[in-house]
């Protein structure tokens, strides 16, 4: 095996060395009744040659594959991703290398996650954004669990249910052991979340919402934040595309006080949904009930400059159970994609991305409701949006999908009320020739 | 002795990405609109964000540049105890790449994805015939995401039986995130001593378990890289109690082939992909912490997850006793995939071949080195071996800074200061994938460090001395924390 470099001479060597008769004699100490005495249900090992046959075959098994026209997001988001910031993050001085725990020599890395928590809270508008959570549905839960951290003696949180469905599942997920109860929020006639019932909840330690949230719609986030600080609560945001933070008010500009979202838009593939990108930030005041890794700045014994992970003490190795989360690895080279993404587009081209997924979903969207659909919720939105149709548009997707386009995603799996409701999404790597496929198909 | 591979070269510095670029330059290519503006509420609206404007070859020099400020495996040795820092080969990071997959989209139905829902299902049958378990579940994360699965786990298995536990087992040798991840789910932990030869006592747990205790969370083999001789015994005790039996698989690559987890008693058992099987570490992750659980315990795993029907692949989410989702999709599949690429590139007979060669190489080590460090525990290791600086008291001279003389030679150090419950730790991990020559080369440095500790400590204390930056202040970062950069994008 060409990963093992040891020769049969050496082995004997190392054995005689270490006082070894054979190398099952290093399992001496490991019981019988322990042993695995079956063989293994593996398949014969590969050369490198018969595995790329392999995957290549699994690959043609994909009916939907790089080739297709998706328009579909919901938490999961197609951007062109350019070349530099793939070949500069597959570097094996930063793939190879572990959490920076000796950072003379990981100022690299170091160095590349504080330019990413910097770049990141100037997009959401934060005083301190940590390292990265493992992804966007996870964010939340620990925003949830800060909230509650953070307001100790209240027991409850809410959600708006414009949440992704599936962040909501996790967060449920994490708080079912608990005793702090998790009350969900309705959706208005507009798709925005309906905020009446605050003023009846007492004992709420926060309030989560998503902007643009699950239907694409943009809450009022700066309304939404005075209601909910006049209940006493905390505010959090979260969001799936962070594109939008390009073209709208950010989170921190509206009076939020934790932001938590996913990051794959910036330079992750989709990729089945991961690896993605926890971002997640807060207030200065918070920074202590922050969860997760910080690398800080600090200078060595010359005086020059230099990065560390710093505030461990809120951490799981030393706070052990009192820690603010149990996080350790994180998703540490997806944030530094992000960082490097981030930089390669820059303030400018920031901008002009964002405003092309805006325009496109738009021009999208008004073809639609020539074609005859409808809007779901009359709410402003940014590169998603719901539509449904007086026909069934069952017959129209599947003859789409023939043409190798997916037009979007129907909603009764996630919520039964809107049963042949879909959710379309337009990035900029889709064109008006494809868009205008959809509509054709529609009046065919 | 033998040269060693530390030496100085050029290292070039380089700003923070604000402190260079101008406005109006650009490193990616922005496609022309083909559809027409449309109007926008100016409520809306954002100011644009304070990114700089870079060129291309800007973010080339770059991030090239840090990169060269970084150590990893590929740079050299990283015996880095508990992390397994094994070779991460190249052609997983292909296969991670494949344009299909990387373009598969997580919400979409099952006949449109058949590919990769294929690699999930065979994935879960590979780690479940490694472990001896019976199903599994790719969502969770890191190794900590699945220690916080394997606990919810444990507390829905106990409300299911009408049970309402409020505490948990945690030896001194189980991993530091064990304690937190058991917080989370309301636990307290109590904390099991090891005995005089690193491992669990029986009579200690037996001491301990009751029936208000959900359980016990060890580490196996424990972070002394001892292997617990009385697991059996000791998951009885649990057992009979009514607790379930937690392993943290952390260092299953002492013990592949080797060892079958049910047998000795673990009802749920996290991998750590990014340790065992080989996925690059990223300088903090992705890693992928898959949990593996006894038939018993299936119907609590999250869901979906893969099943067969026929000849097609499909998402299964209707299990009423699921802890729900840990993971907005799928966990972290691109590292799913280079675990699956690495399982089928070494077979059954290369990954046992590879625990035995990493539990030779550490005990090579520990045979090498034992008359010049203080050996923590006489008992026999297995992958990892723990020292401690106790020889070195006299010379004044820390575990602190024999790591830190290391890096002047060209070697990442092993784990320092854990596991707690030995002061001073110098905890080492070779892992299978470093030869004997390397090996050779990393006790001959090491026995010149403790020369040098007797007769020349500020050498030492001095370093590193070859890094881009010497020791930093870590006490004046955590005081003063500054967490994000200040500077202006165009100053």
């Amino acid at each position: 095996m060409r990963y093992l470099p040891h020769t049969q001479e050496e082995i004997q060597d190392m054995l005689e060395k270490t006082g070894h008769s054979s190398l099952e004699d290093l399992f001496a100490s490991i019981p019988a009744d322990c042993r695995m005495n079956t063989s293994w249900d593996l398949p014969e090992a590969m050369t490198e040659w018969e595995l790329n046959d392999h995957m290549a075959a699994l690959a043609a098994g994909m009916k939907v594959n790089e080739r297709s026209k998706v328009f579909v997001g919901a938490g999961s988001y197609h951007h062109y991703m350019p070349e530099t910031v793939r070949h500069l993050m597959g570097r094996s001085e930063f793939l190879t290398a572990y959490t920076p725990y000796q950072p003379e020599m990981a100022q690299g890395t170091l160095q590349g996650i504080f330019e990413y928590q910097t770049l990141t809270a100037r997009l959401l508008g934060m005083d301190a954004v940590n390292a990265s959570m493992y992804d966007g549905a996870s964010a939340l839960a620990e925003a949830l669990l800060m909230g509650l951290r953070v307001a100790k003696k209240k027991n409850k949180v809410a959600v708006s249910q414009a949440i992704h469905p599936h962040y909501r599942a996790v967060a449920q997920a994490y708080l079912a052991p608990t005793s702090y109860e998790l009350v969900e929020l309705p959706i208005l006639e507009d798709g925005r979340t309906d905020l009446s019932s605050l003023t009846d909840m007492d004992d709420l330690a926060a309030v989560a919402l998503q902007s643009p949230n699950f239907f694409g719609v943009i809450e009022d986030l700066e309304q939404a934040t005075q209601v909910i600080h006049a209940a006493g609560s905390l505010s959090i945001t979260c969001f799936s595309e962070a594109f939008a933070y390009g073209l709208l008010k950010n989170p921190g500009q509206c009076g939020v006080d934790i932001v938590c979202g996913e990051g794959q838009s910036f330079g992750l593939p989709r990729s089945l949904g991961g690896p993605g990108l926890g971002m997640f930030g807060c207030r200065q005041k918070l920074v202590r009930n922050l969860p997760g890794r910080l690398v800080g700045e600090t200078k060595d014994l010359d005086g020059k400059r230099g990065f560390v992970l710093t505030l461990a003490t809120r951490e799981q190795h030393i706070r052990r159970e009192k820690a603010t989360s149990n996080i350790c690895s994180n998703q540490g080279i997806c944030a530094m994609t992000a960082a490097a993404y981030m930089a390669s587009l820059g303030r400018t081209g920031l901008r002009e991305m964002a405003r092309l997924n805006y325009d496109k979903s738009e021009y999208l969207k008004k073809e639609l409701i020539k074609a005859g659909a409808q809007l779901t919720f009359s709410g402003p939105t940014f590169n998603e949006f719901v539509v449904h149709f007086t026909d069934d548009f069952r017959p129209v997707y599947d003859r789409l999908l023939q043409k190798n386009i997916v037009a979007g995603l129907e909603l009764g799996t996630w919520y039964p009320k809107l049963q042949s409701h879909y959710l379309f999404c337009v990035t900029e790597t889709l064109s008006r020739q494809d868009m205008d496929t959809i509509i054709e198909e529609i009046k065919a | 002795m033998n040269k060693t591979p530390g030496t100085s070269g050029l290292i070039l510095d380089e700003p923070l990405l604000w402190e260079k670029g101008k406005p109006g330059r650009h490193a990616m290519s922005i496609p022309s609109s083909d559809v027409p503006a449309a109007p926008m509420d100016e409520s809306l609206l954002g100011a644009e964000v304070d990114f700089p404007d870079l060129s291309e070859v800007d973010v080339v020099r770059h991030y090239t540049r840090l990169s060269q400020w970084n150590f990893g495996v590929d740079t050299g040795m990283y015996p880095l105890g508990s992390c397994t820092m094994k070779y991460n080969p190249k052609i997983n990071e292909k296969h991670a790449a494949t344009p299909a997959f990387a373009a598969a989209h997580p919400m979409l139905g099952d006949t449109h994805i058949q590919g990769v829902l294929q690699i999930m299902y065979e994935l879960q049958h590979f780690l479940a015939e490694i472990t001896g378990l019976d199903a599994v579940s790719l969502q969770p994360a890191a190794g900590a995401h699945g220690e916080l699965t394997g606990m919810l786990i444990f507390h829905k298995y106990h409300t299911s039986h009408n049970s309402r536990r409020s505490k948990i087992l945690i030896p001194d040798t189980a991993h530091g995130t064990n304690p937190a991840s058991a917080a989370l789910c309301g636990y307290k932990a109590i904390p099991v001593k090891s005995n005089a030869r690193g491992m669990l006592d029986k009579n200690d747990v037996a001491a301990l378990m009751d029936e208000d205790t959900a359980g016990i969370m060890l580490t196996n083999p424990n972070t002394l890289g001892l292997f617990e001789q009385q697991i059996r015994e000791i998951a009885d005790i649990v057992h009979a109690k009514g607790g379930l039996v937690y392993g943290d698989g952390a260092n299953m690559n002492a013990v592949l082939g080797v060892v079958d987890a049910k047998k000795c008693g673990i009802d749920v058992l996290h991998l750590n992909l990014h340790k065992t099987f080989s996925t690059p570490h990223g300088g903090g992750g992705p890693g992928a912490g898959p949990v593996c659980v006894t038939k018993d315990l299936e119907q609590f795993l999250p869901v979906p997850r893969a099943v067969k029907e026929g000849d097609t692949y499909r998402l299964m989410t209707d299990q009423s006793q699921s802890i729900g989702r840990v993971h907005g999709f799928h966990g972290n599949f691109g590292v799913l995939i280079r675990a699956y690429s690495y399982i089928l590139s070494m077979g059954a007979k290369g990954l046992n071949m590879a625990s035995q060669l990493a539990v030779l190489n550490a005990n090579y080590i520990r045979a090498h080195l034992k008359d010049t460090f203080h050996l923590a525990y006489e008992t026999p290791c297995m992958h990892e071996c723990v020292f401690s600086d106790k020889n070195q008291h006299d010379y004044k001279v820390s575990t602190l800074d024999i790591a830190k003389r290391l890096i002047d030679y060209g070697f990442h150090p092993p784990t320092i200061y854990f596991p707690l419950v030995v002061p001073g730790a110098i905890m080492i991990e070779p892992t299978e994938t470093e030869c004997k020559d390397d090996l050779d080369q990393f006790i001959a440095t090491m026995k010149r460090i403790a020369h040098e500790a007797e007769h020349q400590p500020e050498l030492l204390h001095n370093a590193p001395s070859r890094c881009k930056v010497k020791r930093l202040d870590e006490v004046t970062a955590a005081r003063c924390p500054c967490l994000i950069g200040t500077a202006q994008a165009d100053d």
